[in-house]
């Protein structure tokens, strides 16, 4: 049997930890408020502000998770519906006028939804199994069976798992942390609710 | 429980069909040429499925079919898997891309550039009755999607799951790879001293895995997929992540690298990939296995290349030939690996397929034949 130890939540401008609002603050954009999100967590890692919207959010919602974990053969299984789309539509952007054709690397290299996947390992040493899924909502069903075949096969000691959607300013991230121990049964039930 | 490959297809600028593409490798023929991509880009070298040959070729598969290019390829590639191998209840179809109809961006059709969209569209086309499964991780996706295919076997999940990959050549990937500066002005040349980057291709690729014991199964005897941990766009230099997802693999599989007979490696002809490689291969004393990229044959296809390289190695191991590795000529990377110069019939039982891609993803698989000395 496993457990969800911690989940967190952020969206509309609100961090919630285990259910639990942690930080909220009145900023309209997401730029500002993932900043604040960032300044309060009092790390410094000056790479975050060079990532896409969708690594920040990534970022700061496994940050909350793995700050003070010592455990480093954690498998993360990052999914969401739009992929890369929201940096995507920058790089589109940048080719679609050939008067002012100007394609950049530092964007194009967000253009795949996994990066996500590597921010979070490259922060804190994951070398470790992962994958990123796509699909219109969060699958509790497999993500729930693979989480624990990747437990029970000894191919992770821990999972991250986490919802990730950031797309025209719309953002939104579910992330939990699967464990041997922990105060909320892994079952799809609990799933479900923590990622409503 | 033990995991096999059996059919497979491919649609590629080489032929529509498995033994199509097979045939013309043996025979030297590679994909790639000029190909004009729009006039701010130019031409590039690429490797381009030519749309009146495929046009004429999906019009045998369905004549009354409206829907976009992609979704032409896919159907293309796993029209006649589903055939050969009629769909159950628990079947699962497992889709590998790393961009989708990203094409459907450049019209401003947002909607049609949802990978799930795709996704969905294709799984009504044949009617599977189960949630598809879709990947994105990048330049390893093809890879990982048959390890996935495993582990949700394994899982007992599904029975059988048919994996399918496809990536297009867009001019928003190859306006891409120009600003990183990866892309080589000439034919792409992995592993050799004067590569200079990638050329960048398309293809659609299927392939049918199932816990089924066939004549000619190829099994899935372990898997791995390791990050770097070190850098979003360029590989570790100790090659960590690939060592680790080979060293994974092989403990799965229960054999050592001494049993491994051939190396189907990643090899995207750029400087820091393929110096990378021959690190992490050395690493694991596999430095003599006779090794070959196939991108010099079709370009980087991306999404498609995990899979689609996987499919020639299965012909290699059925044919028993080494295939040379195209473009290369002499020894590019500070550690010597065995890179294949020329064709060879031999023996070949068991090989391993790696690919590594941007966000330090890894990934690695065993492939056997002959199924009386397989791990249950």
């Amino acid at each position: 049997m496993y457990a969800i130890n911690k989940f967190i939540n952020i969206s509309q401008n609100v961090v919630c930890e285990n259910g639990k609002s942690i930080f909220h603050n009145q900023e309209d954009t997401f730029a500002a408020f993932m900043k604040n999100v960032y300044k309060n967590l009092n790390i410094s890692y000056p790479k975050f502000y060079k990532m896409d919207d969708l690594c920040k959010l990534a970022f700061i919602a496994s940050e909350l998770l793995l700050q003070n974990e010592t455990e480093k053969d954690i498998a993360l299984l990052f999914s969401n519906n739009e992929a890369s789309l929201d940096t995507d539509l920058k790089h589109q952007q940048s080719i679609q006028n050939p008067e002012n054709y100007y394609p950049s690397p530092a964007i194009f290299v967000y253009t795949l939804s996994n990066i996500t996947i590597g921010e979070v390992s490259i922060r804190h040493k994951l070398k470790s199994e992962s994958a990123f899924f796509i699909a219109n909502e969060y699958q509790t069903n497999y993500m729930h069976k693979y989480t624990e075949h990747l437990l029970q096969t000894n191919k992770a000691t821990k999972v991250l798992c986490g919802w990730v959607h950031c797309l025209n300013g719309a953002y939104k991230a579910c992330f939990y942390l699967v464990e041997s121990n922990g105060n909320l049964e892994h079952t799809i039930h609990n799933i479900n609710n923590i990622t409503k | 429980m033990a995991v096999f490959i059996h059919d497979t297809n491919i649609i590629s600028p080489l032929g529509f069909s498995t033994d199509d593409n097979f045939q013309k490798i043996l025979s030297g023929k590679s994909a790639i040429e000029q190909v004009f991509i729009n006039d701010k880009i130019g031409s590039v070298y690429a490797g381009k499925i030519n749309d009146e040959l495929f046009n004429n070729h999906f019009q045998s598969i369905d004549i009354d079919f409206k829907g976009s290019r992609i979704e032409k390829l896919l159907i293309a590639a796993l029209s006649p898997i589903v055939e050969k191998n009629p769909m159950k209840d628990d079947s699962v179809l497992i889709l590998s891309t790393t961009k989708g109809n990203i094409a459907a961006l450049a019209n401003n059709d947002l909607n049609g550039a949802f990978i799930d969209q795709l996704t969905k569209n294709i799984n009504h086309y044949f009617g599977f009755k189960t949630e598809p499964i879709v990947v994105s991780n990048a330049c390893t996706s093809g890879v990982l999607a048959i390890s996935l295919a495993k582990r949700f076997i394994e899982m007992e999940q599904c029975t059988n799951a048919y994996v399918v990959a496809v990536d297009e050549l867009t001019p928003f990937v190859v306006s891409g790879f120009q600003s990183f500066q990866a892309m080589s002005s000439e034919p792409c040349k992995p592993y050799d001293a004067d590569r200079t980057g990638v050329n960048l291709g398309e293809a659609a690729v299927a392939v049918f895995v199932s816990n089924e014991d066939r004549n000619e199964a190829i099994q899935i005897l372990g898997d791995a997929n390791i990050n770097d941990a070190n850098h979003i766009s360029g590989p570790s230099r100790t090659g960590e992540g690939l060592f680790l997802s080979i060293e994974k693999a092989l403990n799965e599989a229960k054999i050592s690298s001494n049993q491994i007979d051939y190396i189907s490696a990643h090899g995207t002809a750029t400087l820091f990939n393929d110096e990378m490689e021959a690190v992490a291969f050395n690493r694991l004393n596999l430095q003599n296995v006779p090794t070959n990229s196939l991108k010099g044959y079709f370009g980087h296809t991306l999404g498609a290349s995990g899979l689609l390289e996987t499919v020639i190695t299965i012909e290699s191991l059925k044919n028993n030939v080494l295939i040379p590795s195209f473009g290369y000529q002499q020894q590019g990377t500070t550690q010597q690996i065995n890179i294949i110069t020329k064709k060879e019939q031999k023996v070949l039982k068991t090989a391993l397929k790696t690919a590594s891609g941007f966000g330090g993803s890894n990934s690695a698989i065993i492939l056997v034949k002959n199924s009386e000395n397989v791990r249950n």
